[in-house]
């Protein structure tokens, strides 16, 4: 393994020298460079140095395998939909002691069996019919898992685009052009980096209830707010990288070439930000994840008979029952959101290991 | 110094009067006639008397919500906050004041626990992670690390009270005190408080000990890969000593730094984490006056909060001077 690495690295350095001595002395070897050394380009390199990591190929494959599953899944098991319930009815039976005493003074216990038939097919245990059983209204949880996990990454994924867009936009436009600007930026970002996150969401959640926002577009609406306020960190991640790169000798040439503000900063400045920022995206769509379960586990964000992960889990505040006796209905969805976030987790560690170029093993 | 100090804390006021601003144009977002359902739904099963109500609704001028009318509350609410007149809680029945008072403690009891155990298993887990980089103990903690920073609070929470309270029996599940005991010793009580925080403090300290390792791995690969730790190996120290007394104190300086950063928010209370196990810690209690639309007890929680956030970084920039001596404070 190390002696694999070290010619590994000694190839990469190797191309750079390869690459003086191209200019130097234009095709005068009779064989052709390329069969000497290998090319690389930065961008193969950052994979290269990615898919060495046995962590990130497993995140990659949890990830993938994850958004197979919720959005190719529902047409491979079609059998339920997301908020079909199991009309087909089952017979209940519940048993309860009942102690008398009888005409000689003694003690008598017996039990009273209670056949009740139901119209749902309710808590079913998991069968060829249902694969994970039903939960407590009779649907299928299963597909649940599928339908849930729809809603649960495209909502990550659209806030961690959102907010990577405004902190660029901001940040950027703070780092680049300083002074009023960047002080009125920075104040702002203050100002919402303490505002109490979650608190405010309750209230925002709240103020939806108030104005009866239909409950399948309700944590849309959340995760837009949640972008307004969580955009400040990425907005000085940026800020902090221009700073610094602001004062490098590249953009002084930059700036002598008379180049356009526009090409200074789309192909100088944004191309050098973007390592940090993928890592910062990837790592934020794990916690974006838990955010939105927290919400719908408190019943504030994706709320029944849609699905989310965190609302299917939400059901064992209230039944002691479930929690106790029927894992396969809460138990699922929390193993995906652990996948779901580990996997991102796993990515983004990879990532900022391959994209570091300091980071040689 | 002092002249940074109190540059800081002016800033601090005008962050603060931002955000109390925010919360409170988003809490007057709410509907009239919500609000006033709510509140009549309250009057009917507390303590709330109308008078209390009528003070409620001058100091917010509930009924006016024109741009003017919010402004003019706003003003209102800015000046009863100068004579510390937070207002009464509609749901509590108290002043908000002191419903925060009485249920920070148990807050701060299992934020303070779960911390100190915290710092105590991540501080070495991080350092042998670190001396033993890329080895297979380095992957299993890192590994455990990622999977704990990965479990969601009520799920992890609900899994341990299923195991630990229900399977097991050894602990109580939910609550803080057991009330079908009567606890004439006072050592008694603080028994019993602890079985019942047993859980909630496991539950958030394996949540939390995963970013600490990390941010203590991280900060002695940077440490050990300085030229003064080359110096003390290439004089001969033993490893030991390179490790614990040059190393190690310099790990210090980030770890000391977010503790005092982290020290207001113990007060905050953990919302989740309270809902899972019926603590009644603030967060509890929060939680279920925003779900009634309380706006004083909204108002003042939430202000509350932001308080304390404005004092951990000021701590914790105050700490960072006050540890390293070479950052200077202008």
């Amino acid at each position: 393994m190390d002696q694999n690495e070290k010619l590994n690295q000694s190839e990469e350095i190797s191309l750079q020298a390869s690459q003086n001595e191209a200019e130097a002395v234009p095709a005068a070897e009779d064989e052709p460079l390329e069969k000497n050394v290998r090319l690389m380009s930065p961008m193969r390199m950052v994979m290269r140095r990615f898919f060495r990591s046995k962590l990130s190929i497993v995140g990659l494959i949890m990830i993938v395998s994850l958004f197979l599953f919720c959005w190719i899944g529902p047409l491979v098991y079609p059998g339920w939909g997301e908020t079909e319930q199991d009309m087909s009815g089952k017979i209940e039976y519940t048993m309860a002691p009942i102690t008398y005493t009888n005409a000689s003074g003694e003690e008598v216990t017996f039990y009273q069996v209670v056949e009740t038939g139901k119209r749902i097919n309710s808590l079913a245990k998991p069968s060829s019919d249902h694969i994970l059983g039903t939960d407590k209204d009779g649907r299928d949880v299963f597909t649940r898992l599928m339908y849930g996990g729809r809603i649960s990454l495209a909502v990550s994924f659209i806030a961690v685009f959102a907010i990577t867009l405004f902190g660029v936009v901001f940040g950027g436009i703070s780092g680049y052009f300083g002074g009023a600007v960047d002080n009125v930026i920075m104040r702002i970002c203050d100002i919402l980096m303490c505002l109490p996150g979650f608190p405010i969401l309750l209230i925002i959640s709240t103020l939806l209830d108030a104005a009866n926002v239909d409950s399948s577009v309700r944590i849309y609406f959340l995760m837009a707010f949640l972008t307004l306020f969580s955009w400040p960190g990425t907005a000085r991640l940026v800020r902090g990288q221009i700073l610094s790169l602001r004062e490098q000798e590249y953009m002084v040439a930059a700036e002598a070439m008379g180049y356009s503000t526009k090409r200074k900063i789309f192909k100088h400045l944004v191309p050098n930000v973007m390592p940090q920022l993928i890592v910062s995206m990837t790592l934020s769509l794990g916690s974006m994840i838990l955010y939105e379960a927290s919400l719908s586990y408190l019943n504030m964000g994706v709320r029944a008979p849609y699905a989310a992960w965190g609302t299917m889990i939400n059901i064992v505040a209230e039944d002691q029952n479930i929690l106790q006796n029927f894992f396969n209905v809460w138990g699922p969805p929390g193993i995906c959101i652990i996948i779901a976030v580990l996997a991102f987790n796993f990515i983004g560690d990879g990532l900022r290991d391959a994209l570091d170029p300091k980071m040689r093993r | 110094m002092l002249k940074y100090i109190v540059k800081r804390l002016l800033l601090s006021i005008l962050i603060l009067l931002g955000v109390s601003l925010i919360i409170y144009i988003l809490v007057r977002c709410m509907p009239y006639d919500f609000v006033s359902n709510k509140i009549s739904a309250l009057q009917s099963n507390t303590s709330l008397d109308a008078t209390a109500v009528e003070k409620m609704y001058e100091m917010y001028g509930l009924s006016d919500s024109s741009f003017l009318g919010i402004l003019k509350g706003y003003v209102n609410w800015l000046a009863a906050l100068c004579r510390f007149d937070f207002g009464k809680s509609f749901v509590y029945g108290d002043s908000v004041l002191n419903v925060i008072v009485d249920h920070m403690g148990v807050s701060f009891a299992v934020a303070l626990i779960a911390t100190f155990f915290e710092f105590l298993i991540a501080i070495p887990l991080g350092i042998t992670a670190a001396t033993h980089q890329y080895s297979l103990r380095d992957y299993i903690v890192t590994i455990l690390v990622m999977v704990g920073i990965s479990l969601p609070t009520f799920f992890f929470g609900q899994i341990l009270k299923d195991a630990l309270a229900m399977k097991l029996g050894w602990f109580p599940p939910s609550g803080l005190v057991d009330a079908t005991k009567d606890f004439s010793n006072v050592f008694d009580l603080v028994l019993d408080y602890l079985r019942h925080m047993f859980i909630p403090i496991l539950t958030v300290v394996i949540l939390s000990i995963g970013g600490r390792m990390r941010m203590t791995r991280t900060n002695m690969l940077e440490v050990l890969s300085s030229d003064y730790i080359r110096t003390a190996r290439a004089k001969g120290l033993k490893e030991k000593v390179v490790i614990y007394k040059h190393a190690f104190r310099n790990t210090l300086i980030p770890l000391v730094t977010s503790l005092a950063g982290l020290l207001p928010s113990l007060f905050s209370g953990a919302i989740i984490t309270e809902q899972v196990f019926d603590l009644p810690g603030i967060g509890n209690v929060a939680f279920k006056a925003m779900m009634q639309a309380d706006i004083p007890f909204i108002m003042g929680y939430n202000m509350f909060l932001a308080l304390l956030s404005v004092i951990g970084v000021l701590l914790a920039d105050l700490m960072y001077a006050v540890v390293d001596p070479r950052v200077k404070l202008s």
